[in-house]
């Protein structure tokens, strides 16, 4: 059984600490020797500090000797993907530009993950500055599916879905700008949740669209999700756009809320680009719900062709001006061939920056440029407002929504090199973000060829204890979470 | 896709303005794959939106802010541990000729 | 052909706060190089902005002062640049929502002699916005070094109409800003320190024309009596260039007060485009008449209203109005002083403050606040001298003591026996009888009229009465008893 430590759930965990039938640093030992063991293979990380792992996992097994255990996070192993800072560990955002950064400050996440007795343990890659759909993107290289190495993980927190897909981690933490959360999820067989924008403080987290990016767990189970999400949920002083929600006891909610429930499924989400098998798994999930009650019905999201186009906008403007700090002047990358200080930002930035990251600093520098703000910014946060009122107005009828997570399963390392057919892996995610919507990802079952397919379920504003619940029934029914790729 | 350059996209303005050196491949390169981005976001013109507002933060919320009331920062070590280049407790850069 | 000068200031003042405009690390000046910075000021990867509070009353009390309209929604916008002194290369700014719109800046021209009032008039304000400064860059000769503590510190931007036409009108604009600055405790307003700076947009053209002609930017005018001379010297240099029958250039250039020289700054900078957009990470700020009405309740009356209401409530001379509102502190010392002499007592109050006071402190080189004669001390010092108790002379001894230790006249008086006791009436007149018995010349010069003679016979009588007699009755009796004499 120890073997298999590493595959358990938090609440599997804590019931096997809470009784001393292990300890952390037992726990913490075991998850480092599977990621030994695999990482070779899986490339999750893109750096671990082994020593300081244990000296957590010692400290907590310290206090729960003392009485002191501060709840179910407690001596856990949690994975952060690599934007997420933790004070005296780098922080890379997988981009050369950050290669050698060591962070001062701990993210508002980490200090309540901290506070929660949590093992902080590794630097999960991901795509460069969060920006890609299957980590491809990363400066140190690409992360594989646990399920079938030549595929990828999703992203673009590809290396927090499949770390924790191949036992190198117990949960994890990503980000979410347009589906970087709930696709890898998808994509590697795990629950991802992306928070209500404003639920979750973005304090520490590198910013890539700051109107858009969201922090956001990755679990075995919908249960310890919600157990993620209580630990980091709240409102932060230091997060201008945080907002000051009560936040319920998730994990007892989820347990505590049944359906039914009305559901909606967005017709403009089933169309063509979609794999049949992708298709036909979701399809039976909603009959699923159907049988247990559920009033299913379709509604329409009018705007959900130009959300793409909107995304695109928005994000890129955004993240043209969120990346203009990285210059080379006060810490990161500097070009040692510069000549004067004007010279250090533009060969500092070409050497420091990757393709796509260049790619969308100058979509988002010309939209933002005189002469266009109007034509291009302005006009997609106008359409945003379109895109929001859609869902708002789904959401009279119905308490969720049921789509496909990613319109298709995880496709080959290197298969899709055109930027544009990349993009259209978010069709069915980035208007959650646009909206500001929480929603999650759930395992709905394989393809023939044995990858993981997604269900997502987009909920009400702030009504992620509902959408946890309405998952957490879907999940109790299947196998699916209890299904491990062999490595 | 098409091979289609958007008329518009004045590659050398804009990357000065971002302050990136670009090769003549990745020039080339970036005009048409953003050509093609562009292309595909035009049809963003054909929505009407008369009198719609636009949304800067999806859950507007106003006067979010903190009391006058100072808290301690970095130490000089902790905020020159990243510098590239530091001297005299400060950043060095190039001579900046204004 | 006959040209005018139309002159605009940009006018950039530090808000005086605890700590910074978005992060809640110390704001100051003189601090050891990078020592007030946090992850935020350094826009570390991860950092967001949070207002701060005091620097928006700040803003909001300053637009109340100078009549704006405060805006009832007002955003934050980036304004992209890179420059080494920028640490996020985009400055949180206010671009097209100001907080503060319109609103004027009193001033009053030099008048035809110093110790008469100059014309008086309103210069239009454009608006008010608020925003983060930059780090400080030290130039060496092959590199610069960075110092950010100055990076973040709240900045308010105050841009004026461009209505002014001469660099007087310049420099009265910015006397009186400063001054309404100060007033508010809005900021400290020394240039020195960098806490005021401004920049001179300039252009000529021909009177009667009512198109602005080509535009010049005059910056780096560090001092108050810079802008001034650099802008006396810019319009003249414009007028030059046109009378040899050159063009002038839209450019930007850059003044010597030391030289008295400006230069051209080559503008190698590329094109400006500043790409704002809102800032995702800020929200709005909504400003409601319960906040305002708070702010205004705290506005003080600033200097010009304080100055008509001196000249009329006190009936003070323009000499003593014109020192005494321009250092609030000063005003209300001598308000404070007057309510405990007597509002009669003014003009006494008022000239001991601009003469005795002001002189004390500049020559000891302390600041009001330093001062040990209180308003009260002041008061009791002109009651004294009022009452006949101690003569004028002796107030002056006792004042310069009273500034050294911090005694009361009354204490000062008894110590040094300056109280004027020398009033017997008899005792006087016998000393000036024995004065003029001793003095046979001195009477004979007198009588033959030589009216200057009399002064022989006083030094006498006051060495009789060890310096406490009163010099007016010493005089007069003197003439009396002379006159006597036939």
């Amino acid at each position: 059984m120890a073997a298999e430590l590493f595959f358990k759930s938090i609440a599997e965990l804590g019931a096997l600490l809470d009784t001393k039938t292990v300890s952390s640093a037992e726990l913490t030992q075991a998850v480092i020797a599977r990621t030994k063991a695999v990482e070779g293979r899986v490339k999750a990380f893109n750096s671990f500090d082994e020593a300081d792992a244990l000296a957590q996992a010692s400290a907590s097994d310290a206090r729960r000797a003392a009485g002191q255990a501060r709840g179910p996070l407690e001596g856990i192993p949690v994975g952060l993907k690599d934007v997420i800072s933790v004070a005296g560990q780098p922080l890379t955002a997988s981009s050369k530009m950050l290669a050698n950064f060591v962070s001062p400050y701990d993210a508002t996440v980490t200090t309540k993950l901290k506070g929660a007795g949590a093992v902080i343990w590794g630097r999960l890659n991901c795509d460069e500055f969060a920006m890609g759909s299957s980590t491809e993107n990363s400066a140190f290289g690409p992360t594989a599916n646990p399920w079938d190495l030549s595929r990828v993980p999703g992203g673009s927190s590809g290396g927090s879905s499949a770390a924790l897909a191949a036992g190198e981690t117990i949960a994890a933490l990503g980000s979410d700008t347009g589906g970087s959360i709930r696709q890898p999820a998808a994509l590697c067989g795990v629950v991802g949740l992306k928070p209500t924008y404003g639920l979750v403080s973005r304090y520490g987290l590198i910013a890539f669209a700051s109107s858009l990016d969201q922090i956001g767990p990755f679990a075995r189970t919908v249960e310890d999700a919600a157990i993620m999400l209580g630990a980091i949920a709240g409102h932060d002083p230091l997060d201008s756009t945080s907002f000051k929600a009560d936040i319920p006891d998730y994990r007892a909610e989820v347990k505590r809320r049944q359906g039914p429930w009305r559901l909606g499924i967005p017709k403009e989400y089933f169309g063509a680009g979609l794999d049949p098998e992708v298709n036909a798994a979701v399809e039976r999930a909603i009959a699923f719900y159907r049988a247990q009650g559920c009033e299913i019905k379709e509604v329409s999201l009018p705007h959900t062709q130009y959300c793409l186009d909107t995304y695109y906008i928005i994000a890129t403007a955004e993240a043209s001006s969120n990346l203009a700090r990285y210059d080379g002047i006060r810490y990161g990358h500097r070009s040692k061939d510069a000549k004067d200080a004007v010279d250090i930002y533009f060969k500092s930035r070409a050497e420091g920056f990757g393709a796509e990251v260049k790619r969308r600093i100058i979509l988002g520098t010309y939209v933002l440029s005189s002469g266009y703000y109007d034509a291009f910014y302005l006009r997609a946060q106008k359409v945003r407002t379109l895109i929001r009122q859609d869902f708002l107005n789904a959401y009279r009828e119905v308490d969720a929504l049921l789509t496909p997570t990613s319109p298709v399963p995880a496709f080959k390392l290197g298969e899709k090199s055109d930027p544009l057919a990349l993009y259209l892996c978010d069709i069915y995610t980035i208007g959650v973000n646009l909206a500001g919507l929480p929603a999650l990802s759930v395992p709905c079952g394989f393809t023939t060829g044995g990858l993981p397919i997604g269900l997502q379920l987009i909920g009400q504003p702030f009504a992620e204890a509902n959408l946890l619940a309405m998952a957490r029934a879907y999940e109790q029914a299947h196998d699916w979470h209890r299904q491990h790729p062999s490595l | 896709m098409t091979m289609s350059s958007a008329p518009d996209l004045d590659i050398d303005h804009v990357a000065k303005l971002a302050r990136l050196a670009l090769t003549t491949e990745e020039k080339a390169k970036f005009s048409q794959q953003l050509g093609d981005v562009l292309h595909h976001i035009e049809q963003l013109g054909k929505v009407d939106v008369t009198g719609v507002e636009p949304t800067a933060h999806a859950f507007p919320i106003v006067n979010v802010w903190a009391n006058d009331v100072v808290r301690p920062g970095l130490t000089v070590e902790a905020a020159l541990r990243n510098a590239p280049a530091q001297r005299d407790n400060m950043i060095v850069v190039p001579k900046v000729v204004e | 052909m006959n040209y005018e000068a139309v002159i605009g200031l940009e006018v950039h003042v530090q808000i005086k706060t605890n700590s910074k405009v978005f992060t809640r690390v110390a704001a100051g000046y003189g601090q050891p190089e990078n020592t007030l910075t946090d992850p935020v000021v350094l826009a570390l990867p991860g950092t967001l902005p949070v207002m701060n509070k005091a620097a928006l009353d700040a803003i909001i009390k300053a637009g109340l002062l100078l009549g704006c309209e405060i805006a009832p929604v007002c955003k934050w916008d980036r304004k992209n640049y890179f420059y080494p002194d920028s640490p996020k290369n985009y400055q949180i700014s206010q671009y097209d929502q100001p907080m503060c719109l319109g609103g004027s800046v009193e001033i009053e021209l030099p008048g035809p002699a110093r110790n008469v009032m100059g014309e008086h008039k309103r210069i239009p304000l454009t608006r008010i916005h608020l925003e983060e400064d930059v780090g400080k860059l030290n130039h060496f000769a092959t590199e610069s070094l960075v110092d950010y503590n100055r990076a973040g510190t709240p900045l308010m931007e105050i841009v004026s109409d461009p209505t002014m036409h001469s660099a007087e009108e310049a420099f009265a604009y910015l006397t009186s800003l400063r001054a309404t600055m100060i007033y508010g405790g809005i900021s400290d307003c020394d240039m020195e320190k960098g806490q005021l700076r401004c920049d001179a947009n300039i252009s000529i053209r021909p009177v009667g024309e009512t198109k602005l002609g080509t535009k010049v930017e005059l910056k780096n005018l560090n001092s108050i009596s810079f802008v001034r001379d650099g802008i006396a010297h810019e319009i003249k240099r414009q007028l030059a260039v046109l009378e040899r029958g050159g063009t002038l250039v839209q450019e930007t250039r850059d003044y010597d007060g030391q030289t008295g020289t400006s230069q051209s700054l080559r503008s190698k900078e590329m094109a400006h485009d500043y790409r704002y957009f809102p800032d995702p990470d800020l929200m709005p700020v909504k400003v409601d008449e319960g906040w305002k009405d708070k702010l205004r309740a705290e506005c003080p009356e600033l200097s010009f209203p304080k100055q008509r209401r001196f000249a009329e409530a006190y009936a003070l001379p323009y000499t003593l109005t014109s020192v005494l509102v321009w250092d609030k502190a000063l005003a209300d010392y001598f308000e404070e002083a007057v309510k405990l002499a007597g509002s009669g007592k003014a003009q006494a109050v008022g000239n001991w403050v601009v003469n005795d006071l002001l002189r004390e402190l500049g020559t000891s080189h302390r600041a009001l606040s330093d001062s040990k004669i209180s308003p009260a001390h002041l008061a009791a010092l002109v009651q004294l001298v009022d009452s006949g108790t101690v003569l004028t002379n002796a107030a002056k001894e006792i004042f310069v003591e009273m500034f050294a230790t911090g005694e009361t006249p009354g204490v000062i008086a008894d110590r040094r026996g300056l109280r004027a006791t020398a009033t017997d009436a008899g005792e006087l007149e016998q000393w000036c009888r024995d004065s003029i018995a001793a003095n046979a010349k001195a009477v004979v010069e007198f009588k033959a009229g030589k009216d200057s003679a009399i002064n022989a016979f006083k030094g006498p009588v006051m060495k009789a009465a060890k310096g406490k007699a009163d010099p007016k009755l010493v005089d007069a009796t003197l003439r009396r008893l002379l006159a006597a004499m036939g």
